[in-house]
């Protein structure tokens, strides 16, 4: 199993302290980066993706410096998607999702079979093959999320890093991002995500929760512990209760 | 075969066709307009043939050749910099060509003055292609260490538009103190394919063969990039040597194109356009394509210009800017009216 271990991580953006002596070990299965807005949740994802480069602090990749891997290396074993993805230019949906195979095809190589039948599971799964031909500005805000998804699931990593993947999705894409999640999981893939949305967090296996800069506590999303530091660290904005066979979160009406 | 792949293909045959009927019709037009029958009594005749061979020949060619060097820069500079409306003049090689030739024309001018006989001597032997060539990879080398390197394509624009109007203020301070080299500096600004003989087309031929399979061996990555930069990266691309990479070759392809024929307005920046909306395309075909598109929208351009007023001839460079303008013109009127 691919493995991802950050320690004692340190970022500054300008005079804030965005990361602040972060460690975190990236666990087999589902973990969702939670927290309230400007707590670093997507400067984490980016370090662990390769794409921050922190002031201080260890990243190990297999055991091995991140910054020794090979950008190509690195990019076939960790696939992520941005916060609010975009996608200009001419290339159709499946040509977007094509440049997932980037890290495998590099620069001159042309598409093999395997390549095209990634490009078609993950269309598959996220639900846009209907739209394979259409251009970025054909598509609505959810369907070219879906797609910037299937490009991500293209790489077909063991790691899949995802930030607010739910954006611009409507309630019934985001359950089937979750259940798309769950399979991926089950087949071996670890997903991190940051998300937004507590009670879709809720449905992964862990929880990573981060607070100006700092990771105030980690744990499976079942730990009530962790639901108290939730609450806290929201400043009892929002409760955190069992209902229909899960936890969820919701917002405090009653403040 | 899928719709975008038929309009890919009709664009290709479509340029192919156009530039070869041209192409003929530049070899046909002469002091007296546009003529076959010209064509075919001037092949019968030694005259005729030096004139076609040495004069026509090589100005028709060089014609495409120019074309498809801005037309190919014009490609890159939008792919490279995401912005539509990006041209190749864009990075400081056009002022830098400028100001490389107003310094020949003006030391020329004060030959024996200023300068010894010798230097201006050199100066001219050197020539107005060589100051103009050296100007505008010059002016690029400046741009990119005011941006320190191609890392941030916001710091390259910016260091571009600053070593633009600098290099131009200093080209006009040059002819304040030579005047006689303002009638030469409005010549090469206007843009011409009037002089271009068979080592023009050897120059720009070879600077096409280098610069087009590179741009196209790195044209993923400009693929990519239409995702955002942080995306391209994730997925492996060392973006940092492949803009060093797109930068040469855009600086190259617009040097050579500027030094032989001047500044051939709109033709870059029009050309990547007329391609993208014909046939929408990955960045592959599309640099391709533009290469081609410019460089049959510069032979039309020449062939109207010989032959509009004959036996006048209008410059290239106005004939292109009007047509240029006229279309983006009109694409923002339809833009408006959508």
């Amino acid at each position: 199993m691919t493995t991802l271990r950050a320690a004692g991580i340190r970022v500054r953006l300008g005079e804030t302290r965005a990361l602040d002596d972060v460690a975190l070990e990236v666990k087999s299965g589902w973990t969702a980066i939670v927290g309230p807005n400007g707590a670093g949740k997507s400067t984490l994802l980016r370090v662990l993706a390769g794409l921050q480069t922190p002031d201080a602090g260890e990243l190990l990749l297999d055991g091995r410096p991140l910054a020794d891997h090979t950008p190509r290396e690195r990019a076939r074993q960790i696939a992520w998607l941005g916060q609010q993805g975009r996608a200009t230019g001419d290339l159709t949906a499946r040509e977007i999702v094509l440049l997932g195979r980037l890290p495998h095809l590099g620069l001159v190589s042309s598409p093999t079979a395997a390549d095209e039948a990634a490009v078609d599971r993950a269309m598959a799964e996220a639900e846009c093959t209907a739209w394979r031909d259409r251009r970025p500005h054909q598509l609505s805000g959810g369907e070219l999320q879906r797609v910037l998804l299937a490009r991500a699931l293209a790489v077909e990593a063991p790691l899949l890093l995802l930030d607010e993947p739910t954006i611009h999705l409507d309630p019934p894409h985001q359950a089937a991002l979750a259940r798309l999640l769950r399979r991926r999981t089950t087949a071996g893939t670890t997903v991190v995500s940051v998300l937004h949305d507590l009670s879709l967090a809720l449905v992964a296996d862990r929880l990573v929760l981060m607070d100006r800069g700092r990771l105030r506590a980690e744990g499976a999303t079942d730990d009530a512990a962790l639901h108290a530091a939730l609450v806290d660290t929201f400043e009892g904005a929002i409760r955190v209760e069992r209902a229909g066979g899960r936890w969820i979160a919701f917002p405090n009406l009653e403040l | 075969m899928t719709p975008d792949e038929r309009r890919r293909l009709q664009l290709s045959v479509g340029l192919a066709v156009a530039a070869v009927t041209i192409a003929l019709a530049g070899l046909a037009a002469g002091g007296e307009g546009w003529s076959m029958g010209g064509l075919v009594r001037a092949l019968g005749t030694a005259d005729g043939r030096l004139i076609v061979f040495q004069i026509r020949a090589p100005r028709t060619v060089g014609a495409w050749l120019t074309g498809a060097l801005l037309g190919l820069s014009g490609a890159i500079a939008q792919g490279l910099f995401r912005n539509p409306l990006a041209d190749p003049y864009l990075l400081g090689s056009a002022s830098g060509a400028v100001l490389g030739v107003v310094i020949v024309l003006a030391m020329a001018a004060l030959g024996g003055h200023v300068v010894s006989v010798a230097t201006a001597d050199a100066i001219a032997r050197f020539g107005l292609v060589g100051a103009a060539f050296v100007g505008a990879l010059l002016g690029v080398l400046l741009t990119l260490s005011l941006a320190r390197g191609a890392q941030e394509t916001t710091h390259l624009l910016l260091a571009g538009v600053v070593v633009g109007v600098v290099l131009a203020a200093t080209s006009d301070l040059v002819t304040t103190a030579a005047p006689d080299a303002l009638r030469g500096k409005q010549a090469f600004l206007l843009g011409s394919t009037g002089f271009l003989g068979w080592s023009s087309c050897g120059f720009m031929g070879l600077g096409l063969a280098a610069t087009l399979p590179v741009a196209w061996r790195l044209s993923r990555v400009l693929d990519a990039l239409t995702l955002g930069t942080e995306t391209a990266l994730s997925l492996g691309v060392a973006l940092g040597r492949v803009r060093v990479a797109l930068v040469a070759a855009l600086a190259l392809a617009t040097g050579l194109a500027v030094s032989q024929a001047g500044l051939v307005a709109f033709v870059g920046l029009v050309s990547p356009h007329l391609v993208r909306r014909f046939a929408p395309a990955t960045q592959g075909f599309t640099l391709v394509a533009s290469a081609a598109a410019g460089g049959t929208l510069l032979l039309a351009a020449d062939v109207l210009a010989r032959t509009v007023i004959a036996p006048q001839e209008v410059p290239v460079g106005v004939l292109t800017a009007l047509l240029g303008g006229g279309y983006l013109v009109w694409l923002l009127r339809r833009r408006q009216a959508s």
